[in-house]
């Protein structure tokens, strides 16, 4: 797993490539939580498009990422998502809680 | 003679790893080629080798909380069902030697909460046909079965 980071003017985009599982997501965890919490940047993206797969620990990183987003009043969004990492938002019930877009002009557009 | 036992049974696969969370992307690939040579459909795919890999994920934090050097088991076997829908399927046996799981943190949670965790279980048991879970002789024993969903003549299945 990857995971590197843009900014474009009040927003910071992580592009991550690979698997997100145990061996990993702490590391997603700490990059989004270091981005809300701490730097307060106003708009978060993540880009999923070379995500292959999400385990349970990967979606609970985002949720923690989307509540710190909730707590300091800034945007998180996700876009690019593979058919397996929205067949386990759906299956988590979280589809309809985080802001998703297909692709990156839709999610700045957003 | 265990070998002979093996192939009376179906086995299909063994693997015995240790609880490295680096090794779960090396599983991951296994089950995936295993289950679609064995005829399942990419989603039925993905969800046993999702289920799978939970699993194996509980194991690691939850019964040996992060010790990397433990031993697992896996076996993959292949099993037959009466009803015609289902052809065939796979069982797969996770073993550990960790201390034994209290039931009531096999529970699910509500998903309308809003939160991280809980979300391994959840997935194994939404997905597999058959999730036991037994202990003995110092082992624990997670069974999980999935059948191949055979689609009836008359397109109603």
């Amino acid at each position: 797993m990857q995971i590197s980071s843009r900014e474009l003017d009040k927003t910071v985009i992580f592009d991550v490539s690979g698997d997100i599982d145990l061996a990993n997501s702490p590391t997603v965890r700490k990059a989004l939580l270091h981005e809300v919490r701490e730097k307060r940047t106003p708009r978060v993206v993540i880009n999923l498009s070379k995500v292959r797969y999400i385990d349970s620990s990967g979606v609970a990183s985002l949720v923690e990422g989307l509540r710190a987003s909730r707590d300091v009043g800034s945007r998180f969004i996700l876009f690019g998502l593979s058919t397996s990492a929205r067949e386990v938002l759906q299956l988590s019930r979280l589809l309809k809680i985080f802001e998703i877009y297909d692709n990156e002009e839709q999610a700045l557009a957003g | 003679m265990e070998r002979n036992e093996d192939l009376k049974r179906g086995l299909l696969l063994k693997l015995q790893l240790t609880s490295n969370p680096s090794l779960l992307c090396a599983v991951r690939g296994a089950v995936e080629r295993l289950t679609e040579s064995l005829g399942f459909s990419a989603p039925e795919s993905r969800a046993v080798t999702r289920a799978v890999d939970e699993a194996l994920t509980n194991i690691i934090r939850h019964t040996y909380c992060g010790r990397a050097d433990q031993p697992i088991e896996v076996l993959f076997r292949s099993v037959r069902e009466d009803d015609p829908e289902f052809a065939e399927g796979l069982e797969i046996v996770l073993c550990d030697r960790g201390p034994a799981i209290d039931p009531e943190r096999m529970c699910l949670r509500a998903l309308e909460e809003i939160r991280p965790g809980g979300l391994g279980l959840h997935f194994i048991r939404e997905t597999m046909d058959i999730v036991e879970y037994n202990r003995a002789n110092g082992t624990n024993r997670l069974r999980l079965v999935k059948f191949v969903h055979t689609p009836q003549p008359d397109g109603n299945a």
